[in-house]
């Protein structure tokens, strides 16, 4: 199983009764995972910090809870987590957050170990699936035996990786129930006061714990030039690449158990700390006075698989490596890139190939598969940051414009999911301070990007059981939204689309265009009948190339030049027939109707 | 270590296409045959049509889940443009086994790259041994582009440490529970793989 199945595997053999999270890559499928199991109750939430405070609550009525985030997650969730770090848990809390070592699909590269630090909450760092099914029901343990949340720090490589992993039965786990306890669960000034030097304390205490921990061992070796520390993955990468040297594995590693690393370093020439991200162990290390070799020849960013660690190492090793077998083969120089694109009749090609055809706007786009309109061939997108940045920016664009920018439009793009995540209340932001921003919500009633889970606006739970719909009408009118100004289209519809578009960018004061049609990839999606191409008819104007579809390919260029004595390119082109699902975006954009229904349909 | 009995599959294609579908399928034949296995995957946003890495390794005792440049066993490429593009993950004399359909992304459709000419020579160029068919045709032909998944499988089922069948059994299974209707057609794509390479 993955790391990901392991987690939640685990969590119920733990007696986890609740389980909460916002999907997110890496982490998504533990939820996934934890909705298949009997005994507990599982909810997509709607962001992380939510998820959090779900899990405080049921930890406060003396039950196992787990809450599950990627990394950045963790950023939203903080505010919960640095005041949940004074009162404690009651019953177990496990925050597993997954960090995406690498970046495969985040807007930045976090190492989540500093909120250990920063909570004075200890971090579990498991290496494989197997350790992260034993961590997390370990992580149970210490989280009651010293009333502290917990952080489980996973990785892509763990969470995706698939192993063998032996399991164990479930252990039921009885709420406590509630204790009323102001002085413990109302932080206000005077509470919180006392519950500082607690806190810290218990930091101690933990520190002692991982000095005696299991959980940090010596993998020992017989050639002692050199000794690793190291967390998480990292180890396998190390233990592959220097198979005889001794390696202090911590898989409890904050607070970091420094006498161990001391008593392990006087075994060893030179101490070698890997660690993946940020150097969090070698500060810490170098603090308390130890000699060590680690980020002055490490990287700082990126996976450490065991080539890497070789390739960094060699000139403390002395070790002959041969330069990048990349370009030993400078063929594979020659092949394009191949970005991810939206999909097939996605619905959001009909907003894009409209934006591009805009001009004078300034889109602020969001998290999510919207994010690729950035990318060609519509670039129809100017920034993205966080979930919910898309709708602040527009009218901070909007208000700190100056006379060069006159003439600019505002628009904010962002998704359904993004928008109940953290961007209502920048909604709200913009109708109460009066911005001129134009709102185009991609409604595709799914999470799309973490692969199409559940969310308020689909109308299903994590289960898949009928929940309540949000009205995305009726919560933009209100947020504030003149009602004449909320718009419902289909974005199959192109000139409406569009129309729409110009009219309410053209307009000022706030607007919402919100899009109906379904993720592809959702089972609400229904195919119709596929396209073709009529190549006699086919005038190379590129037209339905701008849509964007990755159905439509060009079989033959051609340059001619036009009776003005300009040279114009053709693009002749066909449609991938068992790829269409006969959205007819493109066929609306093609003059000479030289895209027809194709006889037979591929399924 | 155990480094030199561990057999490194890499399998390569793009988003869609049955890619992860394949590398799993290979971890679980791999595990019922006894193996230590370890699966993993770079694919962040692989269902939105960019390329899709899955690497497969097995033996006594596995450790790092990636296989590194240059000691793969096995390349196995849903399209000929993404198995050039790894092709140096290959150990010399390694296996490529290539379908050769080719599938141009929309950076080369609005004429920003070109699509590589003659890839299948290139690939040969970097001394493989190199098995390249079309795999889509044979898929198109028994009526659905996603066989081409089950076609791929069959190809390089010879080229395994473990016998053929067990292979061909751990798909039929596969269908066998989920799609049973399915399983006369995978069987056909199936042999028609292990015939064409």
């Amino acid at each position: 199983m993955s790391g990901n199945e392991a987690v939640a595997r685990a969590a119920w053999e733990a007696g986890v009764r609740v389980a909460a999270a916002y999907p997110g890559t890496p982490s998504t499928e533990i939820l996934e995972a934890l909705a298949g199991y009997p005994d507990l109750y599982a909810e997509w939430s709607v962001n992380e910090k939510v998820s959090l405070e779900v899990a405080i609550g049921a930890s406060m009525m003396g039950s196992r809870a787990l809450c599950a985030m990627k990394h950045v997650g963790l950023n939203v969730a903080s505010d919960a987590l640095m005041t949940l770090t004074l009162t404690g848990t009651a019953g177990g809390l496990v925050i597993a957050v997954a960090d995406d070592v690498g970046m495969s699909s985040s807007q930045n590269e976090q190492d989540s170990r500093y909120w250990g630090r920063f909570a004075h909450v200890p971090i579990l760092e498991p290496a494989d699936a197997q350790e992260a099914h034993a961590m997390t029901r370990l992580a149970f343990e210490l989280s009651e035996t010293f009333a502290t949340p917990v952080l489980l720090r996973l990785t892509s490589r763990i969470c995706h990786v698939k192993g063998v992993v032996s399991t164990g039965a479930r252990v039921a786990h009885e709420p406590a129930g509630f204790v009323k306890d102001p002085q413990r669960w109302v932080m206000v000034p005077g509470h919180a006061r006392q519950r500082i030097p607690l806190m810290l304390a218990r930091e101690e205490q933990l520190r002692a714990a991982a000095e005696a921990s299991e959980l940090n061992l010596v993998d020992d070796g017989r050639d002692r030039r050199f000794g690793f520390v190291t967390s998480g993955p990292a180890y396998l990468h190390v233990r592959e690449a220097f198979p005889d040297a001794p390696i202090l594995k911590l898989g409890f590693s904050c607070p970091l158990p420094i006498a161990r690393v001391q008593a392990f370093a006087a075994t060893v020439d030179t101490l070698v700390v890997v660690e993946e991200s940020e150097p969090l162990l070698e500060l810490e290390l170098r603090a308390a006075g130890l000699a060590l070799v680690g980020k002055e020849l490490l990287p700082r960013s990126g996976e450490l698989t065991p080539e890497v660690l070789e390739r960094a190492l060699a000139p403390l090793t002395g070790a002959e490596v041969a330069p990048p077998v990349v370009e030993r083969t400078p063929i594979t120089g020659g092949v394009f890139p191949r970005p991810p694109t939206l999909c097939v009749a996605c619905p959001h090609l009909g907003v894009y190939f409209s934006l591009s055809r805009l001009k004078k706007l300034v889109i602020t786009g969001d998290i999510g598969c919207y994010t690729l309109g950035a990318g060609h061939p519509w670039n129809a997108l100017d920034s993205t940051v966080c979930m919910g940045a898309s709708l602040p920016m527009a009218l901070g664009a909007d208000k700190g414009r100056g006379p060069a920018d006159a003439d600019k439009r505002m628009v904010a793009v962002l998704g359904d999911s993004t928008f109940m995540h953290m961007g209502m209340q920048g909604l709200l932001d913009i109708t109460y301070n009066r911005g001129n921003v134009t709102v185009l919500l991609l409604d595709n009633r799914t999470v799309g990007m973490t692969g199409g889970q559940e969310n308020p606006g689909s109308g299903r739970d994590l289960y898949g059981n009928a929940a309540p719909r949000v009205d995305f009408a009726r919560l933009a009118v209100a947020l504030g939204v003149p009602a004449e100004r909320v718009h419902v289209v289909d974005p199959y519809e192109l000139p409406t689309l569009f129309k729409l578009l110009r009219e309410e960018t053209r307009t000022d004061g706030p607007s919402i265009i919100i899009t109906n049609q379904p993720c592809v990839l959702t089972d609400h999606y229904q195919r119709r009948v596929a396209l073709k191409v009529d190549p006699d008819k086919c005038t190379g104007c590129s037209n339905c190339l701008d849509v964007g579809c990755p159905a439509i390919s060009v079989t033959r260029r051609e340059t001619v030049v036009k009776a003005s004595g300009k040279e114009k390119e053709l693009n002749f082109v066909t449609i991938e027939t068992a790829a269409c699902t006969g959205c007819n975006l493109c066929q609306k954009t093609c003059a000479p109707d030289a895209i027809v229904a194709a006889a037979e349909r591929c399924q | 270590m155990s480094e030199a009995h561990v057999t490194n599959i890499l399998v390569v294609g793009i988003g869609g296409q049955g890619v992860m579908t394949a590398a799993e399928i290979l971890a679980e034949a791999a595990l019922a045959e006894g193996y230590d296995v370890k699966k993993t995957e770079v694919a962040g946003m692989a269902q939105r049509g960019g390329m899709v890495t899955s690497h497969v390794r097995f033996g006594e005792r596995v450790l790092s889940p990636s296989i590194a440049p240059g000691t793969a066993d096995i390349l196995v490429g849903f399209e000929v443009a993404e198995a050039l593009r790894w092709i140096h993950y290959l150990r010399p004399a390694g296996v490529a086994m290539v379908n050769t359909l080719q599938l141009a992304p929309p950076v080369v459709s609005v004429g920003l790259f070109d699509y590589p000419d003659d890839p299948v020579g290139k690939i040969r160029a970097a001394g493989v041994e190199l098995h390249a068919f079309d795999a889509g045709e044979i898929a198109r032909g028994l009526g659905d582009m996603r066989l081409v998944n089950t076609v791929m499988l069959g190809a390089i089922a010879d080229h395994l440490p473990f016998p053929a069948e067990h292979l061909r059994e751990r798909i039929l299974e596969r269908f066998r529970a989920r799609k049973p209707a399915l399983v006369p057609v995978n069987e056909q794509a199936f042999d028609a793989g292990r015939a064409a390479a």
